[in-house]
């Protein structure tokens, strides 16, 4: 063996030794420095030294002495890497978390379920086109009543219980908290010619007593068509995609005769019941029936169109009016229309 | 209304089961809302029909009888206990193991037959409890003469009764012949109408009474027949029966019978003892000034002028259309009956009768719309009837008043109408078919039908009305579903719309639950959280007939609303809550519908939860409140600004007006603390609240832009010393004013200190500065001269120095 051979044996196996005692990144960094440091590295000031070396020496120590440092460099980075791969394994297994420990609370809050609801209902009929319009919640009583066909000493009066507002005008209470969407009816008709396509959202209030499925402040959806060549079979085609937009793919909708005086012909729509299907069990939601009533809707009557401007000979329409809590109350089977207006937390958080 | 299905067989056969039967009349007729089986219980081989026929007393026991019945199978004895068991009778008997209702207990049980005080009884005669008819247990049922002996008394009384809600427009379904044409239409059976014949005897009617309508508006039509030699007395069990059947009571045969036509036709009546009407004349009329009457019900009445009163020569012995008076009322003594059927105008009668708070049968129907024609078909019904169970004798002839008889009208209806408003057509033969059924008359072409609705439809005058009859019995589920043809409609802007449902989802999306509260409030809740002297807000508009007193008044602010919410939920909930409403405020105006302007609130407050979601040392404070704020215009492309401000119920020095440009749009604050304790909230408590119509105004259309710069921007941090009054808002609006040749500078507070280290009267705010120039990268040169100029301009505007 040369003396080149033996000196540069000698300075691996020391290099190699001290690398192997160097645990963690500030030993290793330490080595680094002390034999491959640029300025005064052991193995950096051999290698400034060779110029000192005798010629016929030279190439052979220089070629010995760059391939130590090869070595060396490929050491430390063996190192490095297996200490790296050490590192992640350790924080993959003796760091690993209890994953089922609870995340860390961010505040979080909802819309209300009423406004959810109705927020899909207009969307549902937007996709039909219908752009929102809104009205006056305290109304007029030749709006909510007499421009709708229900005149005073007529019985259909009977079908909104009213809280009228306590002012008189000429004597006279005419002003009230509208018992339904529908004067709205009226008032778009006012303010625009044909096509009309709107739904109006909005709260209704009733005079009456509150139980489960009564309450005197509510929200409905009117809705509204009049146009050229509106048919009562449109008005059937829009429900029925609402009903399965809302209730899902596979709903089937009827219509049953009904009245309102601003309708003719009046129905009401009803939904096959989605909870018992119609299996003939003592189904709390559609009392056996296999339905379940929905919204009432028809065809607007000619003297509506008529007092609206319009030819009711060229001019048909349909509208509709959905109760939204009772909807609500549909999706998700709450029991009691009560929990909607109470803003309790509890009930509030699960929608 | 009770339909019985046995009664509604008279006109009508129907033979589809209840449940069928119920749905085929809710899709075309009415709406079925329940029905009850009468007889479900009783096993047709062992409760049958029976005859009576002896009654011997017991040798036993002096309060039973033994009755020797006949079930058809020859003579069996009985114990009985019931008072009213009499021979001739036909009863229902019950053998062993029929399954009754016990006369004690009210429960269902099987029958066991045992000796009664030593006599050994075959069966048992039942009362209507027994049965489950009724709670009645005084006697036994007596069934109708007619029922054969040893029948089962399931196939001899057995029914099905239907409760049935019908429209206000109908007063014809409310008459069971009237509804069993509407099910002869749908079913496509023959209908068979009531037998009207009489014999007549004796003088004419107007010999015995005239009849002058003094007031023909309100008093279209007026008929009164005459009944000579009744004997009142109780109407037959057949009758009786079909009128509880229906929920009316029986009183006597001959206001049975009158409330039986009623029930049948729809038509009310009103019978009289002729002997009590004074002067042998009628006279509708409205009431005088001071009148009064007392009317069968035992109540004196005030009368009013615009009522409508039948009097006789001395005064009123009957309010019109609604209840009878006690002057005139048939009874045990009465022998000749003057029977009243007339029409009246329906909105008058409903008026009067919700001034006199008295609705009966009578008026029901009356404000409905009757029309004037069915009035002699229930004259002559009931002259029928009161010849058949109460043995009375009918004079000759109706008097029959009828002022301006009103011609029928007669609607053309095209087929192209039909499909014009349904999107089909019907076939000519069923169109025939339908409204042939329904009593209309139909002429005219295919093309082009005359159709004349029956007098009992006064609801039909337009076209439209007549396709309602025709899809409705055609059947709604022949109606297709297609989709809307023809152009939309142009899009109305409605921006404050579009920015409301946009906070709505912000403020949900930074951690709000969205609440809605009852927009009636009271003044107690509203004093708390409006001014006295607000002139908008202290004077809410209130409604005359509140569900409840606490919902009284409209809301002139959500405040009141959220702080309720807030302390309702903190007796469940111990960490932060943040609650929001969107809603409007009712502020009145001048003679006018109110002015209903939007707005959002919310309130926030309690201890923020910790890594473990329990409440932590730290509550959410102002800068919480107004943080959202600032997220919620950021998001709508808006800078607000911030001065302090003064409210009521906000506590000042720690309240914030809040403007974006020249508009006020809002308020974040802490609720004054005596505020809160008034709610019973005991903690900090904060709020915001944003306007929609001046923050609407406020958002630009589109929002500034500017490309991002192609130079790096130079940041320094530096902590100035101010006095402690000058608020933060006031050294970036020099900063943001600041004019340095093509550089902008921008600015963020990131600190504020007082104590330590700093002189009083004085505070530093620590300020991140941002210096970027759209030309060139900045030199540290360059920074250090416009940081230098900065601050001689904050020393000079402000007073501000470089703290040390």
């Amino acid at each position: 063996m040369s003396t080149i051979e033996a000196e540069v044996d000698a300075l691996r196996a020391e290099a190699l030794e001290a690398l192997a005692h160097a645990d963690g990144e500030a030993e290793r960094e330490a080595w680094r420095a002390d034999w491959l440091g640029r300025r005064d590295g052991r193995l950096t000031l051999r290698l400034r030294a060779l110029k000192d070396a005798p010629p016929e020496q030279r190439a052979a120590l220089g070629q010995s002495l760059n391939q130590l440092k090869a070595t060396l460099e490929g050491e430390l980075e063996a190192r490095r890497e297996a200490a790296r791969a050490g590192e992640i394994a350790a924080l993959s297994a003796d760091a690993a978390l209890d994953v089922t420990l609870p995340g860390r609370p961010q505040s979080s809050g909802r819309l209300h379920p009423v406004t959810q609801t109705m927020h899909d209902c207009i969307d549902a009929f937007a996709e039909m086109g219908f752009r929102v319009f809104e009205g006056p919640e305290v109304e007029w009583a030749r709006y909510n009543f007499d421009a709708v066909r229900i005149p005073e000493d007529h019985p259909a009066r009977d079908m909104w219980d009213t809280i009228w507002i306590d002012t008189l005008f000429d004597g006279e209470r005419q002003m009230l908290l509208r018992t339904h969407t529908s004067p709205n009816q009226i008032r778009v008709m006012e303010q625009t010619d044909p096509p009309v396509r709107v739904i109006v959202p909005g709260k209704c209030y009733r005079q009456e007593a509150t139980d489960a499925t009564h309450e005197w402040m509510l929200t409905q959806i009117e809705g509204l068509a009049v146009d050229e060549g509106v048919r009562m079979s449109d008005l059937k085609g829009t429900l029925y995609a609402f009903a399965r937009r809302l209730f899902g793919e596979d709903r089937r909708i009827i219509f049953h005769h009904s009245y309102f005086p601003f309708v003719e012909p009046g129905v009401e729509m009803a939904i096959d019941c989605f909870l018992c299907r119609a299996d003939g069990s003592d189904c709390r939601t559609c009392h056996g029936t296999g339905w379940i009533e929905i919204l009432g809707a028809g065809m607007v009557h000619p003297e509506i169109i008529e007092n609206a401007g319009y030819d009711s000979s060229k001019y048909t329409g349909f509208a509709f009016g959905v109760g939204i809590e009772r909807v609500a109350m549909l999706r998700w089977g709450i029991e009691d229309i009560r929990h909607f207006y109470q803003n309790d937390l509890r009930f509030l958080r699960q929608f | 209304m009770k339909l019985p299905l046995s009664w509604l067989r008279d006109y009508v056969d129907v033979d589809l089961p209840p449940a069928e039967f119920a749905a085929r009349v809710t899709d075309a007729i009415a709406e079925v809302e329940g029905w009850e089986v009468i007889g479900e219980h009783w096993d047709p081989e062992l409760v049958r029909v029976a005859e009576v026929l002896a009654v011997d007393p017991h040798p036993n026991a002096d309060r039973l009888v033994l009755a020797t019945v006949n079930v058809g199978e020859g003579p069996r004895t009985v114990v009985c206990g019931a008072p009213n068991v009499a021979a001739g009778q036909k009863v229902a008997f019950a053998t062993e193991g029929a399954m009754l209702v016990d006369g004690h207990t009210g429960k269902r049980s099987k029958l066991k037959l045992r000796a009664i005080r030593g006599v050994d009884s075959a069966g048992m005669v039942l009362s209507e409890k027994e049965l489950g008819l009724s709670d009645d247990h005084e006697g036994i049922l007596v069934l109708p003469g007619d029922c054969a002996i040893g029948a089962s008394l399931v196939d001899a009384i057995g029914d099905v009764v239907f409760d049935v809600s019908t429209w206000a427009n109908r007063a014809d379904l409310l008459g069971i012949l009237g509804f069993a044409r509407e099910v002869a239409a749908v079913t496509g059976q023959p209908l068979r109408e009531p037998d009207l014949g009489y014999a007549e005897s004796g003088r004419p009617a107007s010999d015995f009474v005239s009849v002058t309508i003094e007031a023909p508006d309100l008093c279209r039509r007026f008929t009164a027949g005459i009944v000579e030699g009744v004997e009142v007395g109780p109407s037959p069990p057949w009758m009786q029966q079909r009128l509880a059947r229906a929920g009316m009571r029986p009183i006597n045969n001959v206001v049975d019978v009158t409330n039986y036509v009623m029930l049948e036709t729809g038509q009310p009546l009103h019978a009289f003892d002729y002997e009590l009407v004074r002067g042998a004349e009628i006279r509708p009329r409205r009431a005088r000034p001071g009148e009064r009457l007392t009317t069968l019900d035992e109540v004196e009445r005030d009368l009013d002028p615009e009522m409508l009163m039948i009097c006789d020569g001395e005064g009123p012995v009957a309010v019109a259309g609604i209840m009878g008076g006690g002057n005139s009322e048939v009874s045990e003594s009465t022998s000749t009956v003057l029977l009243e059927v007339a029409n009246f105008h329906p909105g008058s009668i409903r008026r009067t009768s919700t001034q006199l708070r008295l609705r009966s049968e009578a008026s029901l129907r009356f404000e409905k719309g009757i029309g004037p024609d069915l009035a002699p078909y229930a004259q002559a019904r009931a002259l029928h009837l009161l010849e058949q169970v109460a043995g009375g004798r009918p004079a000759a002839g109706l008097v029959d008043v009828f002022p301006t008889p009103l011609p029928s009208p007669r609607i053309t209806l095209t087929a192209a109408r039909i499909e014009q408003v349904l999107g089909i057509a019907i076939d000519p033969a069923e169109v025939r078919r339908i409204l042939t059924a329904l009593g209309f008359e139909v002429t005219g072409d295919d093309a082009a039908y005359e159709v004349t609705p029956p007098y009992w439809r006064p609801d039909v005058a337009l076209p439209d009305d007549v396709v309602e009859e025709l899809i409705r019995v055609h059947g709604y589920e022949r109606l297709p579903t297609t989709v809307l043809r023809g152009a939309l409609p142009a899009a109305q802007p409605r921006p404050l719309e579009r920015v409301r449902e946009r906070v709505r989802s912000l403020a949900a999306g930074l951690g709000f639950q969205e609440v809605i509260s009852y927009t009636l409030t009271s003044d107690d809740i509203l004093g708390r959280v409006v001014a006295a002297d607000d002139q908008d807000r202290a004077r809410p508009i209130a409604v005359a007939n509140p569900v409840a007193s606490q919902h009284t008044f409209l809301r002139t602010s959500l405040r009141g609303s959220l702080l309720t919410a807030y302390a309702g939920n903190r007796h469940h909930e111990d960490a932060a809550m943040r609650l929001f409403e969107v809603g409007v405020e009712y502020l009145p105006t001048e003679a006018d519908l109110p002015h209903e302007r939007p707005v959002v609130c919310a309130v926030l407050g309690g201890q923020r939860l910790e890594r473990w979601e329990r409440p932590g040392p730290e509550r959410l404070d102002f800068f919480d409140a107004k943080g959202a704020v600032e997220a919620i215009l950021d998001d709508l492309g808006v800078e607000g600004s911030f001065e302090p401000g003064e409210e009521y119920a906000l506590l000042s020095g720690h309240t914030a007006a809040v403007s974006v440009g020249d508009e006020a749009v809002g308020v974040v604050a802490q609720v004054h603390p005596e505020v809160a304790a008034a709610f019973d909230i005991e903690e900090p408590v904060f709020l915001l609240e944003l306007w929609f119509e001046p923050l609407t105004r406020a958002i630009p259309e589109r929002p500034d832009y500017a490309p991002p710069s192609r130079y790096p921007e130079a940041r320094r941090d530096l902590a100035l010393l101010v006095p402690a009054a000058t608020p933060a808002s006031a050294l970036l609006e020099v900063i943001r004013t600041h004019r340095a040749r093509g550089v902008r500078i921008s600015a963020d507070v990131f600190d504020e200190y007082r104590g330590e280290g700093v002189p009083a009267g004085r505070k530093s705010l620590a300020l991140a500065l941002r210096f970027r120039a759209e030309d060139r990268t900045l030199g540290e040169r360059d920074v250090v001269r416009l940081e230098q100029g900065l601050l001689r301009r904050l020393e000079q505007d402000l007073g501000a120095t470089l703290r040390a």
